[in-house]
Order: structure tokens, then sequence, then C-alpha cells
């Protein structure tokens, strides 16, 4: 057997951000032995990017708000696609997340008389995000990383070893899950600063890695984006649904070219910010669909009057689900309304004072004036939308975080599907961490101590060789196909990682972007087949020790796995909705709302036939929505989601 | 837009040694030095290692030093340079190199695990929290910091004093517990921890001179010197030699 260094621990989990240090906390508060993986430093995982805030129906700025009114919007914003038992659960379970994160000594903003402040956001009935200032998820992920430290310590006090009880292996990089049967037995990867290759065994492995973007050119979403969660639990048999609904957030940094897609916070709409074309147009309220039209305001005069008297004024459609707004200024920009540099602009100068914009948006003050030279408090930003959160994901059970069809693996946060439909609001990125990172964990956690000693399994020799053969081909194909004068004819020039890398964003962006056509996906389809059958020769140059071209390349299958998901379910689904909108088929269709679309692993194509599909899709009905939670709507709403026959069911 | 081409010298190696690289490189309107190196990664060096992540100065990985001064690479803007400049770029100095501009910042995460947690205070249950804003400014100014470790990496304290590191937090951790002393709920002194005593018994406070590197490269712009360290200078020292100072110096700080 290929020589590994062997760890063994009751829970693996693989990501360090909000969902799997919040899934940590858990399963090691349950007792068990605990390992977090993750590709960066500790502490650097991209929870650090959410900027607006966590969004908990506290009731603290309006009393009025309650999981009710949370969970109604919730679905309103996923176009009623959401799985609604993660709707509620995430609705009745934020607040005490929220809450607990200051017994761990996070530092919200406060409201006047002491407790935490929330902020407005689009789709929210009420002020429901607990922020601070931009910078909410730095908030979240250093009061996490801090807490993991301060459980540490307790173990440091007992056993003398911080690490006895929760171990971070940070720069490591998970390649397989690994399976005894068709249960998890563990996971394989390499060590990012050396390149050694480990294993650990362990029954139960939790997947928090995050999301997709980086297969687009434009997005807001760091390296670490490649979806590995997603292409782990495909290649471990689990299914993945909802692939086809990428959001694409409405504002961007446009300009200058090397920050565009950079996330500008939608706590700038929250605070007051409006978005107006290149003629000076608000343009948002020409963009108000059917199904929101009796919640938004009809004119300007009235969207002001809400920041001041909201009771008695409809909300600015500024605010509007994040779908919504990226479609509106696609559509601006495309009928050469837009701005120089293509987009649109988003003004907070006229609303707020300039120590108010310093107070509430420091961090936006501060990237627009190094990064494109723009003072944020005298003049407009130029926006445009960017790839931002993949709603799809692992297929699991909604109260356990369970994946579907493979014992032990556990999967929250963006890489599980379900919970946000065909479209996330701003602020439930946060909420839906720490409420399905803790049942992660805990149901994790219950999982392994419910295995005896004796029926723990680990993973036979040929499966972590064939691991180990697969992370050091580029290594072989850099010098079999011989990059330099010594190549021995046997084959195609070895592929550059970062060449391919690019092509697929330019494939992703152009052909399965914001806005899709039938026929541009089907070519889609095909660049993605070339690209994977190019990525088989995909070598590196240099050795193992932190070589960033072998990093991409392994990360180059998980993001063209992906992709494939990506364009084969958008292709299928002949419908416009949430963060899926079709040129073909513009409408949203009822019918289309009982259908889960389910990619799964094909069999292993053999190796001559490279054309063949890496994954299988099929439609799955959607579980009815239990009648309680249909109740807490009107009919009249239903019915523009709902067909007449479930509604009379 | 224009570009030109620039001369960069990379510092590439690894433990063992290593030295500059020269190389001729595109650069486009707008772009920071961290597009550069990205640049030479995907058309000239592809194993030359940087740490990266979000590209918009938010969560400190890229920490280098451009032209010998301490800096993010994703917040430096080419257009700081004269298209003439040589622009150098090396591995932060104080940490032990792993490869070209990666090093070793272990001693940071072992720093930060010697700092107590956090204390709720008794008979507050979660929910019932309740803080001013006023009071919780000042320790958010710390919370702030995104770890990039620049500070860590100017501190004459450390950087070029090796034997040091054993005795001394660093400016990022002594401000920690600046933040968690004057977090307005934290009940360490209930449980007997004197937090300004122990920055200076057991986290080596005394050997800051207040010289103030710190504060001129932290790219959040903190003012640690003047708000986190002096002040907790001067609780120690108060602590020390009087109860009744330190005491009316902290309801004199309530009520401002």
């Amino acid at each position: 057997m290929t020589n590994v260094e062997r760890h063994a621990y009751d829970v693996v989990v693989v990501g360090a951000g909000g969902a799997g240090l919040r899934a940590a906390i858990e399963a090691r508060e349950r007792g068990m032995r605990t390992a977090v993986i993750c590709k960066s430093l500790f502490g650097k995982a991209h929870t650090v990017m959410a900027e607006g805030g966590i969004a908990a129906s506290m009731g603290n700025a309006n009393e009025h708000d309650n999981w009710q009114v949370h969970f109604r919007d919730t679905m309103r914003g996923g176009k009623f696609l959401n799985h609604w038992r993660m709707a509620e659960l995430h609705a009745k379970e934020a607040p005490d997340r929220v809450w607990e994160l200051e017994t761990w000594g996070a530092l919200f903003d406060r409201t006047a008389d002491g407790r935490i402040s929330q902020r407005n956001f689009g789709g929210h009935e009420y002020p429901r995000l607990a922020h601070v200032g931009d910078r909410t998820g730095l908030e979240l992920i250093r009061t996490l990383q801090q807490k993991i430290v301060s459980l540490q310590q307790e173990d440091h006090a007992e056993t003398g070893d911080y690490e006895a009880r929760l171990k971070v292996f940070q720069e490591c990089t998970v390649t397989r899950i690994l399976k005894d049967r068709d249960r998890v037995a563990g996971v394989f990867g390499y060590v990012r600063e050396s390149g050694r290759l480990f294993v650990i065994d362990a029954p139960a492995v939790v997947l928090a890695t995050g999301g997709i973007g980086k297969s687009f050119k434009v997005t807001s979403n760091s390296w670490e984006y490649t979806g590995d969660g997603h292409a782990l639990a495909l290649l471990a048999g689990a299914p993945l649904i909802n692939m086809e609904f990428i959001q694409f957030h409405p504002t961007g940094m446009v300009w200058p070219p090397s920050v565009k897609g950079i996330l500008v916070t939608e706590s700038v709409r929250g605070d007051g910010g409006v978005l107006r074309n290149s003629e000076g147009e608000r343009f948002m309220f020409g963009y108000v669909p059917d199904v929101f039209k009796e919640k938004y305001a009809q004119s300007e005069e009235e969207a002001d009057g809400w920041y001041t008297d909201p009771d008695t004024h409809r909300r600015p459609p500024e605010l509007l689900p994040r779908d919504e707004v990226a479609r509106a200024i696609n559509s601006e920009v495309k009928a050469g309304r837009g701005t120089p540099h293509g987009g649109v602009f988003l003004d907070v100068s006229t609303r707020l004072s300039a120590e108010e914009i310093k107070r509430r948006l420091p961090s936006m003050h501060h990237q627009f004036k190094e990064l494109a030279d723009v003072d944020i408090t005298a003049e407009a930003m130029e926006v445009g939308p960017t790839c931002h959160y993949m709603m799809g994901g692992v297929d699991v059970e909604p109260d356990t975080a369970a994946a579907r069809g493979v014992p032990g693996l556990f999967a929250a946060g963006e890489v599980a599907g379900g919970m946000h439909g065909s479209n996330r609001l701003g602020g439930n990125s946060l909420s839906d961490l720490l409420v399905f990172g803790r049942r992660a964990g805990l149901f994790a956690a219950e999982y392994a101590a419910g295995l005896g000693p004796d029926s723990r399994a680990s993973a036979t020799a040929e499966q972590v060789d064939a691991a180990a053969a697969e992370v050091l081909r580029p290594f072989g194909a850099a010098e079999g196909a011989g990059t330099g004068s010594g190549g021995d004819g046997s084959g195609a020039a070895a592929e550059n990682p970062y060449t391919l890398h690019q092509e697929l964003q330019q494939v992703m962006n152009d052909l399965v972007g914001i806005i899709r056509r039938g026929p541009e996906m089907e070519q889609a389809m095909e660049r993605l087949t070339g690209l994977r059958e190019r990525s088989r020769q995909v070598g590196v140059e240099g050795h193992r020790q932190f070589n960033p071209g072998w990093h991409l390349a392994m990360d180059l299958r998980n993001m063209l796995l992906v992709s494939e998901c990506v364009a084969r379910a958008a292709l299928e689904r002949t419908e416009s909705r949430g963060g899926h909108t079709r040129d073909d088929h513009p409408d949203m269709d009822r019918l289309w709302r009982k259908v889960n679309l389910v990619c799964e692993l094909a069999a292993e194509p053999p190796a001559e036939d490279a054309g063949a599909p890496a994954v299988t899709l099929r439609r799955r009905p959607m579980d009815p929505i239990r009648p309680d939670l249909l109740a807490l709507f009107e009919r009249d709403e239903l019915l523009k989601y709902l067909t007449d026959e479930e509604l009379d069911a | 837009m224009s570009s030109y081409t620039a001369h960069f010298k990379v510092w590439r190696g690894d433990a063992d040694g290593g030295g500059l690289q020269d190389f001729q490189v595109e650069v486009n309107d707008g772009e920071v030095v961290l597009d550069i190196i990205h640049r030479l990664q995907a058309t000239q060096a592809s194993d030359l290692a940087v740490r990266w992540n979000c590209k918009a100065g938010k969560c400190g990985s890229c920490s280098a030093e451009v032209n010998g001064h301490p800096r993010l690479m994703c917040m430096t803007r080419m257009s700081v340079f004269r298209r003439d400049e040589t622009v150098t770029v090396t591995p932060m100095r104080t940490f032990p190199v792993i490869r070209d501009l990666v090093t070793d910042v272990s001693f940071n995460y072992t720093k930060a695990r010697e700092v107590p947690a956090f204390v709720p205070p008794k008979g507050v249950a979660a929910g019932e929290y309740r803080m001013a804003q006023q009071d919780v400014e000042r320790s958010q100014e710390f919370r702030k910091c995104i770890e990039c470790f620049l500070c860590q990496n100017t501190c004459h304290v450390v950087r070029d004093h090796e034997e040091n590191k054993e005795a001394f937090a660093g400016p990022r951790f002594l401000m920690r517990i600046a933040e968690l002393d004057m977090h307005p709920l934290d009940a360490a002194e209930e449980t007997g921890l004197n937090r300004a005593a122990s920055a200076q018994e057991d986290h080596g406070l005394g050997y800051c001179n207040i010289t103030k590197c710190c504060t001129d490269v932290c790219p959040e712009n903190i003012h640690i010197t003047d708000n986190a360290l002096i002040p907790l200078k001067e609780r120690a020292v108060d602590r020390k030699y009087d109860p009744l100072v330190w005491l009316g110096s902290k309801i004199r700080r309530r009520g401002q």
C-alpha cells in the first residue's frame, strides 16, 4: 500500500467556514474526537467575506417578527422550491444560534436598549439581520475560531494536549471520501505545504466545503470555492439536487478589471442605497414581478417614505430578492443604459451622511477607496451581477443533515442543497451555516457514537492506492508527455491547469451564466466534455511542496464535475425560477415547482469513451408541504406557486 | 486601457535557501501586486507559491513585503509604483520560509492558544446579553483584525530577535487581551484572572516600547498602540501599584 500518514478520529469535518466550525464545536461538545480539515489557514475561510449579517427573527428591531414571518420570506425568496422542513428548522433555530455566539464572545452592533441591532435586507419583511458593520462574516468566523481555541484550552487543562479532542488540519485538501462497502470509512487527502498524503479513518464525515463560484469567470468567491464537497459527495455515491440554481449577486464591483466580481454588500441597499441607470432613472420600479406586486412601492416617494415609516409605506424595489435585482441590472446594461464600465450606479451618498456611511459600511468605503479610487460618501459606485452562491448541493435529510444514500456522510452550509430552494435571501446564509452546521455535528456525533468500536471499518489498501495514484498523476503527465525537450512522443503535450481553468470559467460564464438558452447550454455540454478529456492530460511542473499548479490540477476535477451537473440540470429545467433564468422559457411554471432534479455519478465510463456523461440526471417529486406551514400563506399567494390540485389535496 | 511591462523581483526558495528571481511581466490598469503574482503563476512560474483567498483585503492571507514594506498584496495597487520601478516581493521576514512567498506562521496560532478565552458572565442566559453600543465599540475596533500577522511580522521585538518569541505574544495577541479586558461582559476577573496583569506577566507586554510600527502596517487601520497596548500598559501598571487609581480610571472611561 502507498505510504501515507494515517490518523483516526470519530468525526471528520471537511471545511472550516461557519458550517464546518459550528459542526466541529458540536461534535467535540458531544464527546467525539473531532478533526477539521481546511484548504487555507484556520480563520481564512470564505465566511469572512460575508458582509451584511445573520438573519434571525429575534424581533429586536420590529417586535412583529417571528419564525413564521421568516419562514414565509424564505419560501418566497426561494420561489417555494425550498425544502419546507429545512426552512422551518432554520427560521425556528436561527435566533438561538445567534444568541449563542454572544456567549462565546461575539460583539454585534447594538440597539438603543442594548440588544442586538438588526438591519433591513432584500426579501425580509422586517429588519432582521444581526450585524457588525459590514464585516459580519469576520465576526462569525473569529467567534467560532475562538470558541474552538477555548475548547482546546479546556482539553489542554485536562490532558496537557491542546489537540486531544479537537484538531485543525490546516492547509490540507481532501480528494476522496473513503468507504467500507456502502458506509463512510474516512477521507484521503494531501498536505498542501509538504505534498504528503494522508488518510483519516473515521466513521462520520461532515462536508462543509462551501460553493462552486470558481467555475465562473466573474465571481465574488475565493479560490477555495471549487465545488470540492459537491464532487466528493457525488464520487462517494451521494446525489446532488437543485444544481441549476446559482445566485448571481446583483452588486459586484465592475471596475477595475482586476476586482471585477468582488462583492458589494446588499447592506448598501438595505441602508438606503438606490440603483440608477446611465439616464439617471431609478429603474427597479419597472422590474417588480407579479408575485411581489403588492409588497413593493410603486413610486420613489413611497419607497423613500419606507425608510422612516415602514408601517404605512411599502418597501423600495431595490430590496427585492437578489435574483430579481440581478436580472434587472443585466437587462438595463443590455438595453444600452449601463455605465461606462458595463454596470449600473449604486448610490448611498445621497441618503446617508459621510460619517454614517463610514460607520455602517466601513469596509465598502475602504474597498472602493483603495481599489477603485471611488469615494462612496460622495459618489456612486458602479456595480453589476457576479456569481455568488450555489443553492444546489448534497441531497440531505432535513433534520439530520445526513446525505441520502451514504451512511456516515453529512453536509451543511452552501454544499448542502434544499434549504434555499431556487434562490437564497441575503442573510440566510450565515444563519444556515450555524443552524445546519450544529445539526450536522450533532447527528454525525450520534451516528459515530452509535457504532461500536468493533463495527468501525477502515478503507481497503486498494482504495487508498487508487486515491494516491489519482493525486500524483499530474506529475507523471508532465514527465510522460514531455513539457520540455525530453518528451517520449507517447501522447499530446501536457495541459496547463491554469489554461484549462480559464477556459472552463469562460464557458460557464458565457454559456451557463445569468441568462441561459437551450442551444448555448448544449454547446456548453460539448465544451465541458472536451475540457474533461483534456484534463486527463493535465501536467504540473516542480515538486509537491506547496505547488499551486498541482493544487489547481486537483481542484479542476471537482469544478468540471460540478459544472457538468449545473449545465445538465439547467438544460433540463425548461422554466425560469430564482437563480435559473431561461431566455427561451421565461415564465415560472407551477408544474416544475413539484420537481427536484437529482444529479448522480454515472457508472464509470470506459476509458476510451471519454465523451460519455460523468453525471446522470433524474426527476424526483418534491415532498408535499405540511398543511400547517401552508396555512401561514394566503391561498391567493399560494396559487402563484402551487397547482390547484396541490392546494385542494 | 493601457498596459505595460514591469520588472519584478520575486524571492523564490525554501527553508534551505533561495534568492530573488527576475521577471518581465504585463501590468494592466487597476491591477494590484497579487494580480501580477497570479499572472506569473499562470504564464511563467506555475509552481510559484503564494497564499491568498479573498483578494479584497478581508481575509489577511496574502501578506508579504513589497519593496521592503509589509503589505497585503491584494491591497497594493500597481499605480503606486513608477512604471520603470523594479517591484521586489519577498516573504514576511519574521516567520520561517516554507516556500517562495509562503511562510510558517504557526507562531501566531501558538500564541492565540495561550490567551485565555472569553469568560461568559454567570447568571446571564443567552439572549439576555445587554450592552451599549459605545461600550462594545472599543473591543469592536480590535475585532476588525483580519489576522494578516503583518504587525507580528513588523514588531522589532521579534523581527530580528528569535529569542524573544517564547516570551512575547506580539501586538496581535496583546491586542486580543486588551479586547477581552475591555469586553463589557467578560467575567475573567471573577475567576481570578486579571487580564492586564497577565498581559504584563505572562505575555510579554513589557517588551513593547510603543514605537507604533504595528499600527503603521495595519491594513485595517486599527490603532493597536494607542487604543490597545498603551491602555493595557496603563491598567497593568495601575493595578500593580494602586487599585483605587484603576477603579477611578474605569469609572472615568465609562462616563465618556
